[in-house]
Parts: structure tokens; C-alpha cells; sequence
């Protein structure tokens, strides 16, 4: 393998395995603030305590994502040094900022949370949730910031050597593109967050264990699941999809298998992409939907990847295009789930529905599924470029780093990542299995 | 605008090492004062609330580094790619040591996290040491201004150097038994009982360490980086730091001796601040010295970010820095006093 193919590999493993954390608790900062809340107005200590159990979780994840987040930050430097030399000027920004403004305070914070409630009293206590929860939606934005400059740069030049400068701190900051993809990237991790919380109460629910809290695990699950994953579709999927459609054509195109151009074009549902004989096999569409979709006229004309050389298209279309369906289709299958389990809740039958239960509680990976589908369809989707239009992804890696040095720290996280992974699952499962109501405190 | 960076930049490290080096220095004394299962957990204890918030000052210093020195961060974290994946595997290792220590209650699970706490401790101290000495003696860097660094060569500073040899080696060493110090004097100022009358007893053996090594290395570092010498020629007033920091160091030891618990502990921070200091003030205008041509040097002129991102920094840096010293004071008040176990989880 050549050494580009290990540097990106080398990301894309390591920003994989880390948005598997930051997704769950930028989600659950939101759902234990909403428990904190609850607890606050009725003064019922049932939500206090349900709040207390999904912190043990949160504080799980939260180390996780911080011991795989820091080598997200150095491997701009360590694999990316050219990028991250002529575009330091402008994300350095977003970055540090990141740093400066969320980091300290979630940390700070999350210790007074997960230690101080008997200190605090609720207010303050219901405080410190309401600030980890602002620290971790900081960070959040400042990082999609930093993505859609790469996706689509704004508020820079380019200077004597090459350099990107910062001309413009609120172009930068209120990029055009950043807006749907913040809220959609956040919406999805509020999906995560509620798919897991009701899987977790419809587990306790079948088993006959701490049936209280898993009915309230479920009922908010299930409210904010549904809140959510239809906002996910809409309006921040649509939004999305537009910023793709008016600034990366060529990128739409491979998402949706669209190899000819067309008026009408057909939205495909399922197929598989033959780049070989350039064409969608085994095609299942919606005639017309694609157009309709992307500029709401049924009969407008949609670019395929024939209208833009093959060197400017994204360089795996099959991935693309699997990943972009993978999403969608995942997304499509929450909102029916969820529909059906919320209008069960308003009739009060869902925690006797069985069948239901057993379907919330399988739901619990697929939200995992969909957001890092979503980001490889973002990501994979900017190639060829890393900084769109501007610099190729070839051209920012660590020229002095060879193949050799790359793949062997490649091994090196594949093995200490798989031992996390251990760790952390066997770590998680023996708090759910505790439970929100531990032995000793009943 | 660039001198300011490149002192605020030089203030976070500072921040951090006086920050997270005393959980650093905890870690490294770990097994040295504490013997007992509750004696390792009230050392962790000491700890456990604020170390997460001290390694942010890497981080952030790390982000600030990189706004406002790209070319920099790009060159140092490209060539010195194998020391800086190591230390991020051990960053893993001892996070994850102190989060999940006390999850489980069992005779295999504790030592283990002990162990790992501690070794990532006493590797990740002697690596920050070794990657200061390497920026101090200097590295092959080419026209473009990228080098790279295999881990060792022939162990001599010479005109191929690796990231370790005898001279990156004792900065190594000097920067473990400076964060013993600093860990031994926490753990004293946070703890009663035995653990505080051994953690004295590790500092003041760490200090005798910390005052010969300093010694030695202050002489190698003269010999093999001309423009330290150039630099307290040029501005003689920056005597003052190396003074600070050989008076900081003893008034450390002697307040240790003295059982001033918080006062060895601040003096222990001024002399690691004072050191860094000297050496950033040894290498000023430079921020990564050549060890051939000397231009091509990294300096604060050729490294910098364009003045327009730099001023607009200073905007959001000020205030947002303002924010951290609220969140400083409020979460190390809220921690006052020493640890004591039975109000731990």
C-alpha cells in the first residue's frame, strides 16, 4: 500500500472509532438535561436518580471520546502536515477556539456534575448539566466549523507562498454551509442518544428489572427520538442535501448513482453502482423524485456523473453511494419505529407491546450505523479534494512520513483500540446490568 | 503581534506542565508512597477531579500552537511523527488507567490500572522531557522546513541525531525527577498520614535528583545550543530567570523540610516555570532551531499565522482565557483541602 492510502486509512479508522463516544454524549448532555429539568420542576427524585444513572454512562463515554479525541487533534499535524501548514491560518482558528472555550469547560464541569450533587444542591447541580451540555454543543460546532471550511472554504485567501489566510473571522464562523450541518450532525447524535436511552429502558422492561425507570427511559427515548430523527430529514437532511446539490454537483451525483444526466431525474432507492458499464444494476427508483427533490420541480435537470471529468469525481462512487443509502434508509426505518412506538405511548400500550420493546432494544446500534454512514458519505464524499476546489487530498499529507511509519502506528490503534473496545463494553454492560437503582441504595 | 503568540503559547505550556505535572509527578510516586489499596486510591483521589482539566492546557496549547505557529506544528508534529504516537498511546493508557481504576472492585483489577498509571506516568515525564531537548539542541531541518526523525541513531547530538540521545536522554531524566518533586510535594499538600510522611520523605530525595540533573543539564545545554549563550549575551536582564528558578528549587527543598506543604508545592511550580522560561527566552526568536544551516530555522517571523487571524485571536483568546482562570479557581476551591476516602465514591 502506499503511504496516502495508510495516512488516510490511518484517519479514517481513528475519527471512526472516536464519533462512536462524542455522538452519545453530545446526545445525552441534551437528555440528562432534559432529566435534570424534570427533576428540578416536579421535585421528584425518581428523575434525580435516573439522571445519576445515565451521568455513570456518560462519564464512560466521555473519558473514551477524550483518550481517542486527542489523537484527532495531532494527526493534523503528524499525518496532514502539509494541509495542516497552509491551512493552519484558518482552522487553527476553529481549533484552538475549541480548546479554549469548550474543553476547559467541560471538563471542569463534568467533574462538578458527576461529583458535586450533594454538595451543589439541585440548582447549582442542574447547572453544571446545563454547562457540560453547552461545552459539549461548543465543541461539536466548532469542529463541524472546521469541516465545512474543508468542505467549503469561505473567508479565506490565498497568500505569496501558497498559505491560506483568514480574511474574514465571521466567514469563517458563519459559513453558509456550517448551519444545516451542525444541526443535522447534532440532530444525529440526539438520535443516538435517545435510540440508546429507550433500547436500554425497553431492556429493563423485558427483563422485569427497574421497571419505573426503564418506562421513563422509554417514554423520553421514544419523544425525543421521534423529535429528532424527523428533523433529521427535515428540514436538516434537506438543507444538507442542497448544500451538496449547489456546491458539490459532482458529489450528489455519486450519492445517488446518477451516472447520466437527466431531466426528471429518477430518485434510486436501491441498486448497485457498475463502474465499469457506468450504470446503476438492478435499479429500484422513484421516476422523476431526484429532480423534484433537489430543486422542487418534477421535470428539472439533474447533472450526472457524465457531466464532470472523471478526475474531479469522488474517488470511491460504490462507497459513496452505499454509505449515502445506508443512512437514509436507516434514517427512513427510526422515524417509521419511532412513529409507531410514540403513537403506542400516547395510547399508554407500549410498555405491554412486547414485539414493540423487543424492536426498540435491537434499534440500539443502528443509530451508530447511520451517523458514521452519514460522515463517510460528508467525507468520502469532498474527495478527490481535502479542501474542496482548492487542494487535493494527495497534496496535504506528511510527505516525510513514510509508509512504513504510518502503517506501523496504524497497527499500533488498531490494537489499542480493540482492547478499548473490550474495555468498554464490559465497563458499560456491568452499569446497565447495576442499574439506576444499585443494590446497596434501595 | 508574533512575540505575544509566542509568549502565550509559552505561558500554556507552562500552564501545563505545572498542571498536569503534579498529576504526572502523582503517577510517578504512585507505587513509592502509597502501598495499601486505599493508600493508591486516595493518591488516584488527589487526582482523579482535576486531571482531565489539566491535560486540556495540551491540548489547548497544542490548538494555540497551531494558530499561531501553523508552519511550526506542522514541521515538529510531521518529524517527530513516532515519539508523539507513543505519547498519545500512553495519554490513552493513563486516562483510561485513572477513569476506570475504580470501576470494578477486585484484587487482578486494581493493580493493573495502577501499574498502567504509573508506567504511562513515569514514559509520558521522561518523553515531554526528551521532545524539550530535542527542540533545544535542534533538528535537521530542510529548505522547506519538514524534517524527520527516527527514534534513536548513534546516540550523540551530532548532525543526524534521533529523537533520543545522551543529551535528549538526560533532559528525559531531569524532567522525571522535576515531576516526582512536583507529584511527591501534591501528594503531601493533598494527603494525611503515612502517605504524606513517605510522599515528603520521595520528595526530598526527588529533590536531590532534580538539583544535580538540573545542574548537568544546564552545562550540556550551553555547550550544545550556541544560541542560549547568544541570547543572555544579547538581553542579560534574562539572568533573573535562571536565578528564579535555582532559588524556586531551593526553597522548594527547604520548605519540604520545613513541612510548609503549600509552599513547597508553589515553589516546586515556580521553578518549573522558571525553567521553561529560561528555555524559551534561551531560544527566542527561534521556536525550532536548525542543527545545520541556521536558515533554516523555524522562527516566530517564518512560522507565524498572517497578522489578521493573529489580532483577531487575541479578541476571543483574552476573554476566553479569563473564562478558564474562573474555572480554575472555582473547581481547585471546590477541591480544597485534603483528600479524605470515605467521601470518595
Amino acid at each position: 500500500m502506499d503511504a496516502l492510502t495508510i495516512h488516510r486509512l490511518h484517519f479514517a479508522f481513528t475519527i471512526t472509532f472516536h464519533y462512536l463516544f462524542p455522538q452519545l454524549t453530545m446526545g445525552l448532555a441534551l437528555l440528562i438535561l432534559i432529566l435534570k429539568t424534570m427533576a428540578l420542576r416536579t421535585g421528584n427524585p425518581h428523575y434525580a436518580s435516573a439522571a445519576r444513572f445515565w451521568a455513570k454512562i456518560f462519564a464512560i463515554n466521555f473519558a473514551m471520546g477524550v483518550v481517542t479525541g486527542i489523537p484527532m487533534e495531532f494527526q493534523f499535524g503528524t499525518n496532514w502536515s502539509r494541509f495542516a501548514k497552509s491551512a493552519g491560518g484558518v482552522i487553527g482558528q476553529t481549533l484552538a477556539m475549541e480548546g479554549v472555550f469548550s474543553f476547559f469547560l467541560e471538563s471542569t464541569f463534568l467533574g462538578a456534575f458527576l461529583f458535586g450533587e450533594k454538595r451543589l444542591g439541585p440548582k447549582a447541580h442542574w447547572f453544571t448539566a446545563l454547562l457540560v451540555f453547552l461545552g459539549s454543543w461548543l465543541s461539536g460546532f466548532l469542529i463541524v466549523a472546521t469541516d465545512a471550511w474543508m468542505q467549503h472554504p469561505t473567508g479565506y485567501a490565498v497568500g505569496a507562498h501558497g498559505e491560506m489566510i483568514l480574511t474574514s473571522f465571521w466567514g469563517l464562523l458563519l459559513n453558509p454551509w456550517l448551519g444545516w450541518q451542525y444541526l443535522h450532525t447534532m440532530t444525529g447524535a440526539v438520535v443516538t442518544g435517545s435510540v440508546v436511552m429507550a433500547a436500554v429502558g425497553a431492556f429493563y422492561l423485558l427483563t422485569g428489572n427497574h421497571q419505573e425507570h426503564g418506562r421513563t427511559f422509554v417514554r423520553l427515548g421514544v419523544t425525543a427520538g421521534i423529535a429528532a430523527s424527523v428533523v433529521m430529514l427535515f428540514p436538516t437532511g434537506d438543507g444538507q442535501g442542497h448544500n451538496i446539490a449547489w456546491n458539490q454537483p459532482v458529489t450528489l451525483a455519486a450519492m445517488e448513482g446518477l451516472f447520466s444526466t437527466a431531466q426528471g431525474a429518477p430518485l434510486a432507492i436501491l441498486g448497485q453502482p457498475d463502474m465499469d458499464r457506468r450504470r446503476l444494476d438492478n435499479p429500484l427508483i422513484v421516476p422523476r423524485a431526484l429532480s423534484f427533490l433537489t430543486y422542487r420541480n418534477w421535470k428539472a435537470e439533474v447533472k450526472g456523473l457524465d457531466s464532470f471529468p472523471p478526475q474531479n469525481w469522488p474517488d470511491s462512487v460504490p462507497l459513496l453511494y452505499y454509505s449515502y443509502h445506508i443512512m437514509v434508509g436507516l434514517g427512513t426505518i427510526f422515524i417509521a419505529v419511532l412513529a409507531i412506538s410514540a403513537f403506542r405511548l400516547w395510547r399508554g400500550s407500549l410498555y405491554q407491546s412486547r414485539p414493540l420493546l423487543w424492536l426498540l432494544m435491537m434499534m440500539l446500534p443502528f443509530p451508530y450505523i447511520a451517523n458514521t454512514a452519514g460522515w463517510i458519505t460528508a467525507e468520502v464524499g469532498r474527495q478527490p479534494w481535502l479542501i474542496y476546489g482548492v487542494m487535493r487530498t494527495a497534496a496535504g499529507v506528511s510527505a516525510q512520513v513514510s509508509s512504513g511509519n504510518a502503517l506501523f502506528t496504524l497497527i499500533g490503534f488498531f490494537g489499542i483500540y480493540t482492547i478499548l473496545s473490550i474495555l468498554f463494553l464490559f465497563l458499560v454492560y456491568r452499569e446497565i446490568e447495576e442499574g439506576p437503582e444499585p443494590a446497596a441504595a434501595v | 503581534m508574533e512575540t505575544i503568540w509566542f509568549w502565550l503559547v509559552a505561558c500554556m505550556l507552562v500552564a501545563y506542565v505545572i498542571f498536569d505535572g503534579f498529576d504526572l509527578g502523582a503517577g510517578i510516586v504512585h507505587f513509592l508512597v502509597a502501598r495499601t489499596n486505599d493508600e493508591r486510591r486516595a493518591v488516584l483521589g488527589t487526582v482523579g477531579p482535576v486531571w482531565d482539566g489539566n491535560e486540556v492546557w495540551l491540548l489547548a496549547a497544542g490548538g494555540t500552537l497551531y494558530f499561531a505557529f501553523p508552519a511550526l506544528y506542522a514541521s515538529s508534529f510531521s518529524g517527530f511523527y513516532l515519539p508523539l504516537m507513543m505519547v498519545l498511546w500512553l495519554l490513552i493508557l493513563r486516562g483510561t488507567s485513572i477513569e476506570f481504576r475504580n470501576h470494578v472492585a477486585s484484587p487482578v483489577w486494581h493493580p493493573l490500572w495502577d501499574a498502567g498509571f504509573a508506567v504511562s506516568s513515569v514514559l509520558l515525564a521522561i518523553f515531554f522531557g526528551a521532545a524539550l531537548g530535542n527542540v533545544v539542541r535542534g533538528v535537521p531541518l530542510d529548505a522547506s522546513g519538514e524534517f524527520f526523525l527516527p527514534l534513536w541513531t548513534d546516540w550523540t547530538p551530532g548532525k543526524s541525531p534521533g529523537i533520543l540521545d545522551w543529551y535528549t536522554v538526560l533532559a528525559g531524566l531531569t524532567a522525571l525527577a522535576a515531576m516526582a518533586l512536583h507529584g511527591a510535594l501534591w501528594v503531601a499538600l493533598k494527603t494525611a498520614g503515612e502517605i504524606e510522611v513517605r510522599a515528603r520523605r520521595v520528595a526530598g530525595l526527588a529533590w536531590w535528583g532534580v538539583l544535580i540533573l538540573v545542574a548537568l543539564l544546564t552545562v550540556a545545554s550551553f555547550r550544545i545550543q550556541p544560541l542560549l549563550q547568544a541570547s543572555f549575551t544579547a538581553r542579560p536582564w534574562g539572568w533573573v530567570f535562571p536565578l528564579l528558578a535555582v532559588m524556586a528549587l531551593l526553597a522548594a527543598g527547604l520548605m519540604n523540610r520545613r513541612l510548609w506543604e503549600r509552599e513547597a508545592f508553589l515553589a516546586s511550580s515556580l521553578f518549573l516555570a522558571a525553567m521553561l522560561v529560561c528555555a524559551a527566552f534561551g531560544l527566542y526568536p527561534c521556536v525550532l532551531p536548525s542543527n545545520g544551516d541556521p536558515a533554516h530555522s523555524l522562527t516566530i517571523a517564518n512560522a507565524a499565522a498572517a497578522p489578521y487571524g493573529l489580532r483577531i485571536g487575541l479578541v476571543w483568546f483574552i476573554p476566553g482565557m479569563l473564562l478558564v482562570a474562573v474555572y480554575f479557581v472555582y473547581a481547585y476551591r471546590s477541591f480544597a483541602g485534603k483528600v479524605r476516602l470515605e467521601e470518595q465514591r
